[in-house]
């Protein structure tokens, strides 16, 4: 297992190297560049030159992606051009953020989406099922923004109950209450993820409970929820367990749209105003980082699939 | 002493909104410490009346029409669901034909026999883990110790098989319903588990209802034998009887169809035709269109049971072998 890790781990390097080429020069093709747009409308071509010349920018291509891809083996992210701070510390200003309301997130999916997913699936064809199954169908179909419009209006501007944008840190007074400016925006994130989740769960504890170990289960003379939880839905995790991967990859792009409908100042929205201020590099480094963390819960699901089935073996 | 008693046994399958008979009138008895055989060709209904009798057919389109099953006098038709999870397992227990799928892949195979007995008996985890290694060692798993804790995928069909018996008897059943046990085996570990079967029940007493369509099989390991064709029994009798007498053109047929190890022969005598499918109306015998010895009235009139001799009944009109 642990040599499994190391292997996998030494993997991530080529593909971080593709991806980072990748993003660089993807960024890069869209057009206006920082100088103009940092300095506005005002501006001299004279002092625009100027700039580009300071942040290196008038160098060829080739030669700034080899300088930025040196600074990145060395853990230097480099500077961001709008924040002028170190592109590290300005992704670490959004990541409390973000992580919380990754956290909340998968908490409601597995909250929500788990015993859903299993009633639905024992009590297959009853109304609690044609009820879960329409539910799930209308949320993992409808966009994020418009169930996160909804949400404000109905929770924040209707009943009050919670606010409707921004997100003060734990560490700013109100404490651990200020989560309760994430629950409209994790709510709205998971969602569609729920639905898929519970879909999922369903699916395959059906496809399990056809299976002969099922019956042999049952002439034990076990308990019904017990055969439909220790034997079915046991089996069934072997396949969900794979789907929590893309699962995260669908989170981090849905959560750029849900942090921009409700003003969190989160990882996702960072994306979004620094693409529109052509600030290149908290655009990669926060790029690259995701990256990162995609292919580590990848290996963390590949992990997760060979414990939950002893059959699998990681070599 | 009477333990299994079946009575005009109706099942009937849901399709398209209407209910079709698979299994008909079926009565028989099984006594205690006897081996009743179940013969007949794929979908004769012998692997549904076994699941009837467990009480595994909740949650498949099969339900019981009609009839009683009475097991050590209770009529297990009219028990609560969990009085009947209460004898499942625990008195009366099954094996299945795919011993490859019949275990479940994620669990140790000691956690697995051991889970039926937690499931109706108050014992310590110490004691369960010393009753499992006594019961692997009962149908002859060597080294117990180590094969305790393995997983089913690491083991041979047989092995798997042996588990299955294993877990089976781990409440010591008064009745034990195997399902083809040794279909999926290769021949040479057919012949150990029936060996086998057979040893555990010159040991504990139980009874066995074997079903099988190897009519080899059933002639070496049972007391009694039925054989059913299309849902119904059409012949009836003690093994023995039955060998030395075989009445109904069906059952010479499956007798027909077994190859015989000292001939070397082009075609083997197979039964023509097939088993007609469900929606299949058929007027009077269901076997006549296959049948060597019909004649005009099979055609029109369906045979009721008869005896040929004592107890030995059949469902022809023209019973062939030597009547009496």
């Amino acid at each position: 297992m642990l040599v499994y890790a190391l292997n996998r781990t030494l993997t991530l390097v080529p593909t971080l190297l593709a991806a980072s080429f990748l993003v660089f020069m993807f960024i890069h093709l869209i057009p206006g560049d920082p100088a103009s747009i940092l300095l506005g409308d005002a501006a001299t071509p004279e002092e625009v030159a100027e700039l580009s010349r300071e942040l290196g920018l008038d160098e060829p291509l080739w030669t700034q992606y080899a300088l930025w891809l040196a600074n990145v083996l060395q853990g230097d992210l480099g500077t961001s051009v709008f924040f002028r701070e170190p592109v590290l510390s300005v992704i670490a200003s959004g990541a409390e953020t973000s992580i919380l309301l990754a956290t909340m997130t998968m908490l409601w999916i597995v909250l929500f989406g788990v015993p859903i997913g299993i009633v639905s699936a024992i009590r297959q064809g009853s109304w609690v099922d044609q009820a879960t199954s329409g539910g799930a169908m209308l949320f993992a179909s409808v966009p994020t923004f418009w169930l996160g419009l909804y949400l404000i209006l109905i929770f924040s501007v209707g009943l009050g109950w919670f606010p409707s944008s921004g997100f003060p840190s734990l560490a700013d007074e109100g404490g651990a209450s200020n989560l309760r400016y994430l629950v409209l925006p994790s709510l709205t994130l998971a969602a569609p993820n729920a639905a898929l989740i519970i879909r999922l769960i369903r699916a395959s504890m059906l496809d399990v409970s056809r299976e002969d170990h099922v019956r042999t289960a049952r002439a034990k003379g076990l308990h019904p929820a017990r055969v439909a939880i220790k034997h079915i839905f046991r089996n069934a995790l072997i396949a969900v367990s794979a789907a929590f991967g893309f699962t995260f990859a669908a989170l981090v792009s849905e959560a750029v749209v849900t942090e921009t409908v409700f003003s969190l100042p989160g990882i996702g929205r960072l994306v979004v105003q620094s693409i529109l201020r052509r600030d290149y590099p908290v655009i990669q480094g926060v790029i690259l980082i995701i990256v990162v963390f995609y292919m580590v819960i990848n290996l963390l699901v590949d992990l997760a699939y060979a414990s939950l089935d002893p059959r699998v073996s990681l070599k | 002493m009477v333990l299994l008693d079946i009575r005009d046994l109706d099942l009937s399958i849901a399709r398209g909104g209407e209910l079709l008979p698979v299994v008909q009138g079926i009565s028989f008895t099984v006594e205690e410490n006897e081996t009743l055989g179940i013969v007949g060709e794929s979908g004769c209904g012998k692997s549904l009346t076994a699941l009837a009798i467990m009480g595994l057919l909740e949650g498949s389109a099969v339900r019981i029409a009609g009839g009683s099953i009475h097991f050590q006098g209770r009529n297990l038709l009219a028990l609560a669901p969990v009085e009947r999870r209460r004898v499942m397992g625990e008195r009366m227990a099954m094996i299945f034909q795919e011993p490859m799928t019949s275990l479940n892949p994620v669990y140790r195979i000691g956690d697995q026999i051991g889970e039926a007995i937690l499931q109706h008996r108050r014992m310590s985890r110490k004691q369960v883990h010393e009753r499992v290694l006594e019961l692997l060692d009962l149908v002859r798993i060597p080294d117990p110790e180590r094969l305790i804790d393995s997983f089913p995928h690491q083991m041979s069909g047989g092995q798997r098989q042996r588990v299955m018996i294993a877990m089976a008897l781990a409440c010591d059943p008064k009745l034990l319903i195997a399902d083809e046990p040794t279909t999926a085996l290769d021949v040479t570990v057919q012949k150990d588990v029936l060996e086998l079967m057979h040893s555990l029940q010159t040991r504990t007493g139980m009874s066995i209802v074997l079903i099988s369509h190897d009519l080899a099989v059933i002639a070496e390991t049972c007391d009694k034998v039925a054989v059913m064709y299309r849902g119904r029994i059409v012949e009836h009798a003690a093994t023995s009887a039955l060998f030395s007498n075989m009445s109904h053109p069906y059952t010479l047929g499956l007798l027909g169809s077994i190859p015989a190890h000292d001939q070397d022969v082009e075609w083997l005598d197979a039964i023509p035709g097939r088993v007609p499918t469900l929606d299949e109306l058929i007027s009077g015998c269901a076997f006549h269109p296959r049948c060597f010895a019909a004649k005009d009235s099979c055609r029109t009139v369906d045979p009721v049971a008869a005896a040929v001799a004592p107890a030995h009944f059949v469902r022809c009109h023209f019973p062939q072998g030597n009547s009496t």
